[in-house]
């Protein structure tokens, strides 16, 4: 337990000491903010129209901002999670750091806990930059806070999912670029096979899009909390570790 | 205090270490002698359970580095051939991160990492960072992160491969300062530090073992016999090399006489003669007992270097096997 601490530690002070930190949370921002600002004016001429028309209901600014805004959220996520995950393996390979790790008294799975913890933390730090912006909404309307906490529960756990996978592929290789881009082109897969059932109705499509991240992140952005959906995400992320503990393991062996 | 028994390791393709066993005692310094890509590396790696090995068994204080891993890099302190070091991370960070990752009780750590800079000779860098600092700092923060734990054993790859001759020098007391409470095995191909610092030494060759033996030993064993650089002028005009030689020949306890050099009036022979045998003052009687000059009287040193390299060459030359990885 508390080596998984000091790994996690180290890996949040190598995300800070190097520009990637503050790229991810500047990325982040501006997309986020660009994303915000579209969905707010939207919303607010919608809303000045139904006046003008007479149409006195007031408008849900959950289901007309909050619930857009998580959608692209996600799908942000989808692209900056390579840039956390891709160093995390293939640095400590190319520069022989990989050699301390694995002749040090701790369990490989304890550094692989550490690790993705430490991604996790990276990537919740970027997402609270997004909270400012719903600060602002608090401070303007009154949205209902608890889908926004499920949405966000969603979005945590579709980036560990993610995160999970893209330890995994940063273990495969020395090279980071390779591990990046490997890691987006999986999470890419991962977001457009639901759109097998477009044009597969059958079982094997249902299968396929099961698979699919986003399918399980609909219901979250609409505020609701589906075990379903909460076990796939616990189940990915177990899996993504396992993988990775196997691929460490496999590297002591292969060498 | 570490146990190799008929240990092997392959490769895909490549045997880098066929089938050696060897034992070393608590306390000594151990040398790993042997040509780039012997297998030097790979036995230490299997030592500090960073590779298991293909067949045979290691073990470190009595535990198996296949079966209680976690026991055996508890008692290890290692240090790569590249130091592994965070080039983002300030001095005192690192080893406080390694500190922690070796098991050092919180309330020690500082302490620990205080002394350890001291013995490395890093007090002075400890809040640079680790990518800004020179070559020989960052052997000494490598140095440093290995003992940091105070480990039992101590494996050091190559500790002073790119250091300057005043860090070097340097580096070996620190090595032989750590003997007695640690038991350290090192490896190199640069043999005066064999020499210089080490109790035994394990000479290694194409994966297989050479030799193993005390420095002392392995010097005597390999050549029972002892040398002489002797060096002759004649009085006056040129030299007959050949009734030198055999005028050196004659000498009692003499055993070989080899021409080196000739020159119109000078000569310089090595003399072999049988061990045991001081032959010096004979010699120098004999050559000026004939009339010719006695310039230089030297032994010549039988270094490791011959031994290493009548061992190691008595095999032709081929492409090592393994490598480093």
């Amino acid at each position: 337990m508390k080596n998984i601490f000091i790994i996690c530690r180290k890996e949040m002070k190598s995300y800070f000491a190097s520009p990637i930190a503050y790229l991810l949370m500047a990325l982040f921002a501006v997309i986020f903010g660009f994303f915000f600002y579209s969905a707010t004016a939207i919303f607010v001429m919608r809303g000045m129209e139904s006046q003008m028309m007479g149409r006195g209901f007031p408008m849900d600014v959950n289901e007309w901002v909050i619930r857009p805004l998580l959608m692209n959220a996600s799908v942000v996520g989808l692209f900056l999670i390579p840039l956390i995950t891709m160093r995390l393996y293939a640095e400590e390979k190319r520069s022989g750091t990989i050699e301390l790790l694995l002749t040090s008294p701790v369990r490989d799975i304890e550094v692989i806990v550490g690790k993705w913890l430490a991604a996790l933390l990276m990537y919740l730090c970027m997402l609270g930059i997004s909270a400012l912006n719903i600060a602002v909404l608090f401070a303007y309307g009154k949205p209902d806070w608890k889908p926004i906490l499920i949405g966000y529960l969603g979005l945590i756990l579709q980036g560990g999912c993610l995160l999970a996978i893209g330890t995994f592929i940063s273990t495969m290789t020395r090279n980071q670029i390779i591990a990046g881009g490997a890691t987006f082109a999986v999470c890419l897969l991962l977001w457009v096979l639901d759109w097998v059932t477009a044009y597969d109705p059958s079982t094997f499509g249902r299968v396929v899009a099961y698979l699919s991240v986003v399918t399980h992140f609909e219901p979250f952005s609409k505020g609701v909390l589906d075990t379903k959906d909460l076990v796939f995400y616990l189940s990915m992320i177990f899996f993504g570790l396992f993988l990775t503990a196997r691929s460490m393991e496999s590297l002591r062996w292969r060498a | 205090m570490i146990k190799v028994e008929g240990m092997t390791k392959r490769y895909a393709r490549t045997v880098a270490v066929d089938n050696i066993s060897f034992e070393v005692e608590k306390g000594r310094i151990v040398g790993f002698l042997g040509p780039n890509g012997a297998g030097k590396t790979t036995t230490m790696r299997v030592l500090t359970c960073f590779l298991p090995p293909s067949a045979g068994t290691a073990k470190v204080a009595g535990f198996d580095v296949l079966e209680q891993p976690l026991e055996v890099k508890k008692r290890i302190g290692y240090l790569p051939e590249t130091p592994p070091l965070y080039p983002e991370m300030e001095v005192v960070e690192y080893l406080t991160f390694v500190g922690g990752l070796k098991g050092i009780p919180r309330a020690d750590l500082k302490r620990r990492v205080g002394e350890v800079c001291e013995r490395c000779a890093i007090t002075d860098v400890t809040t640079r960072l680790i990518g800004k600092l020179s070559k020989g700092y960052r052997q000494r923060v490598g140095l440093a992160q290995a003992i940091i734990h105070n480990p039992d054993v101590l494996i050091l790859d190559e500790p002073t491969a790119g250091l300057d001759p005043k860090q070097i020098i340097e580096t070996r007391e620190l090595i032989k300062s750590l003997a007695g409470n640690h038991t350290i095995i090192l490896s190199t191909h640069i043999l005066p530090e064999v020499e210089h610092t080490c109790q035994e030494v394990i000479i290694i060759n194409r994966g297989k073992l050479a030799a193993i033996d005390s420095v002392e030993n392995l010097t005597a064993r390999l050549r029972g016999s002892e040398a002489v650089a002797v060096e002759v002028e004649a009085a006056a005009g040129k030299l007959n090399g050949g009734e030198v030689q055999q005028k050196l020949e004659q000498v009692a306890g003499v055993s070989r006489v080899i021409c080196k050099e000739s020159r119109d009036s000078r000569c310089l022979f090595e003399v072999e003669s049988l061990q045991g045998r001081h032959v010096r003052a004979d010699l120098a009687r004999a050559v000026v007992g004939a009339g010719w000059n006695l310039l230089e009287l030297r032994p010549v040193a039988l270094s490791l270097e011959n031994i290493f390299l009548e061992l190691t060459a008595a095999e032709q030359p081929a492409p090592a096997p393994g490598g480093k990885q």
